[in-house]
Formats: structure tokens, C-alpha cells, sequence
């Protein structure tokens, strides 16, 4: 039986160098975008479950590829990446600390859900990522990727993106 | 047809024809920021697409690009409505305001289906689908209340939308057990939500809403029955497909 040199928290550690391929601040666990780590004990293979954070998304190829590669890069025998809906992706998955790369990327992070219905008022408001102002207002809800959409800020007058919430 | 199967091949090829059709305001959208929401709107419908023929292929139909592109026109199950060329921009406007309504209640009921791995995936879209409906709301808005000519061409768009818009809700011989097994809520129910839905926007507009009651649908698109436009939209979508089914792109 081969020895396993690893456990999941150092597993946890690997995988925060993997970042989002469009947003290099930000790792696919800080995304919500990794929904499962577990390692086969007697094998010491180990199983990635991914859920894209929008279903057309057509970066999943490379996070997988990426997955793959970072993790056989430290010795684990095997690695196998899933993708599903089966935990549908949204906003408040991502961490604090993913909210603090958003913002480090010029991005506006989502604002957290909770327990509220995401209603226009949602999709409209957004914090200005260049003056952290509150007076913006949504131009258009479709932006370079799926995941963006574009403010405008009243007070420093830029353009500004946001990762959408969902 | 197994009811399963009658209900999701209806809503896949929606998706995936209307997905298409948005593709090909690509470049030609009259400002910047419209190009990019129809690009952006068709990559998530080919998107939704795929998670739809996904849970065929789990149910023993073959893959996904097997599925879309290598079928003839009377084998497709979309609704003509999402089949009929871009036209002006005025006319997809108003195709993409009247279907994405339609398509957002849909989603919102199937999150409550009684077929699990239908339920997830539609949980999924409702919240990419309310950006669609946000965006048509926009500029039917925006439109529905600017110059003479905006409001003018925005009726004509809908009175001739319409009877093709009331063909999303063309029924098939598995609508009893669909509803009976708790799959989905039934398409006159949707309907009748829809139409709620979708006057509400409009009362905020100088738009008229027609009698639906005098409107004779577009029917026949679920039972592959379309117009002319939909072979050469397909032949178009797997020229490179059929070039070689085989290769790995």
C-alpha cells in the first residue's frame, strides 16, 4: 500500500495556487468554485468536484486541466476532476478572502446574498472597486466574460466591472 | 414519447436554436454593449443547452453534439418562434423580451421538479436567466417609451411576434403525465403567468398589449413541424461538425 504523504489540508494548500484562468487573483477555492476534495485511502488517488460558477462557462476545461496538473505536480498518484450542478455555484460562495482578490483585480465583488430574493434591486446595486462609492448604477449586465457586468460611478465618473452576483 | 425525454428535447433545442440565432448579432449589434449582451446571452443559452442534453445523455440518448448536430429539422422540438432569422434588431428584441419571461417562470417552476437532476440544473439557470429578462426589460422600456418611431416599430415587432411567442406553450401528447408526475407545471400555466408577467413591463411602456385571444398561435414546432428557416440554420451550425463527426476538437 503506498503511503500517503498528504491529507486534505495540505491538499487545501495545493489547490490555492490554482487561480480562475480570467482573474489571476483569485483561487478556484476562494471562487466556490471547488466543492469537494477527498482521497482515496488506500490509493491515495485523489477526487476534485468542480461547479461552474455559470453553466456556459468555458473556462471549466482549463480550471480542470489546471487541477490536474498542480496536484500531480506534488506527487499525488492520481487526480480526477468532476464537474456538476449538483451544488448549484452561487455568489455567496466566495470567501472573504476571494472578495479581497475581486478588489485587488479592479473587480467589485458581489454583494452577499443571504436569505433575500436576488431581485432587480440586487442586480443593480454595486460598490465602486476605484473609490469603494455607493453612487453607481448598472449600464449593462453583460460584460467581457459571463460573469461580469459593467457600473458606471457617479462620483469618480469610471466604468468599472463586477463580478455579477447569482 | 417518455415524458422525461418529450420535456427536455423541447427545452434543449429552445435553447440551442435560440442560442444560435443570438450568435449571429455578433459584430452587428447596433451599439457595442447590445453585441455583447446577444454574444453574451447566446454563449450562456448554448451553455444551458448542453446542461439540458446532458441529463438526455444520462437518460440513454446519444451525446450532446450527436444530439445537436446531426438532426434534420423535422427531428428538432423548438418552438418556430426561436427558429425565424434575426430580422431587425427590433423584431429579436422583442423575441428575446417575450421568450427570456417565459423561459425565466419556466426555470422558476422546474426548480421545483419532481426529477431531481432537472430540478438542480434549473436552479442553476434561474439565476442566469433573470439577467436576460433584466436586459430585455430594459430596452423594451427604454424603447417602449422614446421617439414616435421607436414606439412604432417596437408594435409592429410585437403584434408580429406574438402568435409565434404563444407557440412556446404548444402542448404534446405527454402533457397530462408531465403534469400528473410532478415534472413540471404544465405549459397553460405557464402561460397564463407569463402573460402577467409580461404585461406588467409593458403597462410601464406606450406598447399595446394584443387580445391573445384572437391571435392564432404559430403551432407545430414540438412536433417538428417549421418553417423554412430552420434546415439552413442547422446545416449552417454542422457544416465544420459534419467535416469529420469523429475528430476531437
Amino acid at each position: 500500500m503506498p503511503e500517503t504523504r498528504f491529507d486534505k489540508a495540505q491538499l487545501l494548500e495545493w489547490l490555492q495556487a490554482v487561480k480562475d484562468p480570467e482573474i489571476p487573483t483569485i483561487s478556484l477555492i476562494d471562487l466556490g468554485v471547488v466543492r469537494g476534495v477527498e482521497i482515496d485511502a488506500a490509493t491515495g488517488n485523489v477526487a476534485v468536484h468542480l461547479t461552474p460558477t455559470f453553466a456556459g462557462c468555458p473556462a471549466m476545461d482549463y480550471m480542470k486541466r489546471d487541477v490536474e496538473r498542480t496536484l500531480l505536480a506534488h506527487g499525488v498518484p492520481a487526480v480526477e476532476v468532476t464537474i456538476s450542478l449538483r451544488e448549484a455555484w452561487t455568489s455567496d460562495m466566495i470567501s472573504e478572502a476571494g472578495r479581497a482578490a475581486l478588489r485587488q483585480h479592479k473587480l467589485s465583488p458581489p454583494p452577499v446574498l443571504g436569505n433575500r430574493v436576488l431581485d432587480l434591486d440586487f442586480l443593480e446595486y454595486a460598490e465602486c472597486p476605484n473609490c469603494h462609492g455607493h453612487n453607481t448604477e448598472l449600464r449593462t449586465p453583460f460584460g467581457a466574460t459571463l460573469c461580469r457586468a459593467v457600473h458606471h460611478c457617479h462620483d469618480c465618473r469610471q466604468l468599472f466591472e463586477q463580478f455579477k452576483p447569482v | 414519447m417518455d415524458p422525461k425525454l418529450d420535456l427536455l428535447y423541447r427545452l434543449a433545442d429552445d435553447q440551442l436554436i435560440l442560442g444560435h440565432r443570438n450568435s449571429e448579432w455578433n459584430g452587428l449589434g447596433p451599439i457595442l454593449e447590445e453585441d455583447i449582451a446577444f454574444s453574451s446571452m447566446a454563449q450562456d443559452k448554448l451553455g444551458h443547452s448542453l446542461q439540458l442534453y446532458g441529463l438526455l445523455h444520462g437518460l440513454g440518448e446519444a451525446e450532446p453534439d450527436t444530439v445537436a448536430f446531426t438532426r434534420n429539422a423535422p427531428q428538432f422540438h423548438c418552438c418556430q418562434l426561436v427558429e425565424l432569422p434575426i430580422g431587425e434588431y427590433d423584431f429579436s428584441l422583442t423575441r428575446h423580451f417575450l421568450f427570456d419571461h417565459a423561459e425565466l417562470l419556466r426555470f422558476e417552476a422546474l426548480a421545483a421538479s419532481s426529477y431531481e437532476p432537472l430540478a438542480q440544473v434549473a436552479r442553476k439557470l434561474r439565476g442566469e436567466l433573470k439577467y436576460h429578462a433584466l436586459h430585455a426589460n430594459t430596452w423594451v422600456k427604454r424603447l417602449g417609451t422614446a421617439t414616435d418611431e421607436a414606439i412604432e416599430r417596437m408594435q409592429a415587432a410585437l403584434n408580429f411576434t406574438l402568435p409565434y411567442a404563444l407557440g412556446i406553450f404548444e402542448t404534446t401528447a405527454a402533457e397530462p403525465e408531465i403534469i400528473s408526475s410532478g415534472l413540471f407545471i404544465g405549459e397553460a400555466e405557464l402561460k397564463s403567468r407569463w402573460l402577467e408577467s409580461i404585461a406588467k413591463v409593458f403597462r410601464q411602456t406606450a406598447l399595446e398589449m394584443p387580445d391573445v385571444q384572437t391571435l392564432a398561435p404559430a403551432l407545430g414546432g414540438r412536433r417538428g413541424e417549421h418553417t423554412g428557416f430552420l434546415q439552413p440554420l442547422l446545416d449552417e451550425m454542422a457544416e465544420v461538425f459534419r467535416l469529420d463527426p469523429t475528430a476531437d476538437w
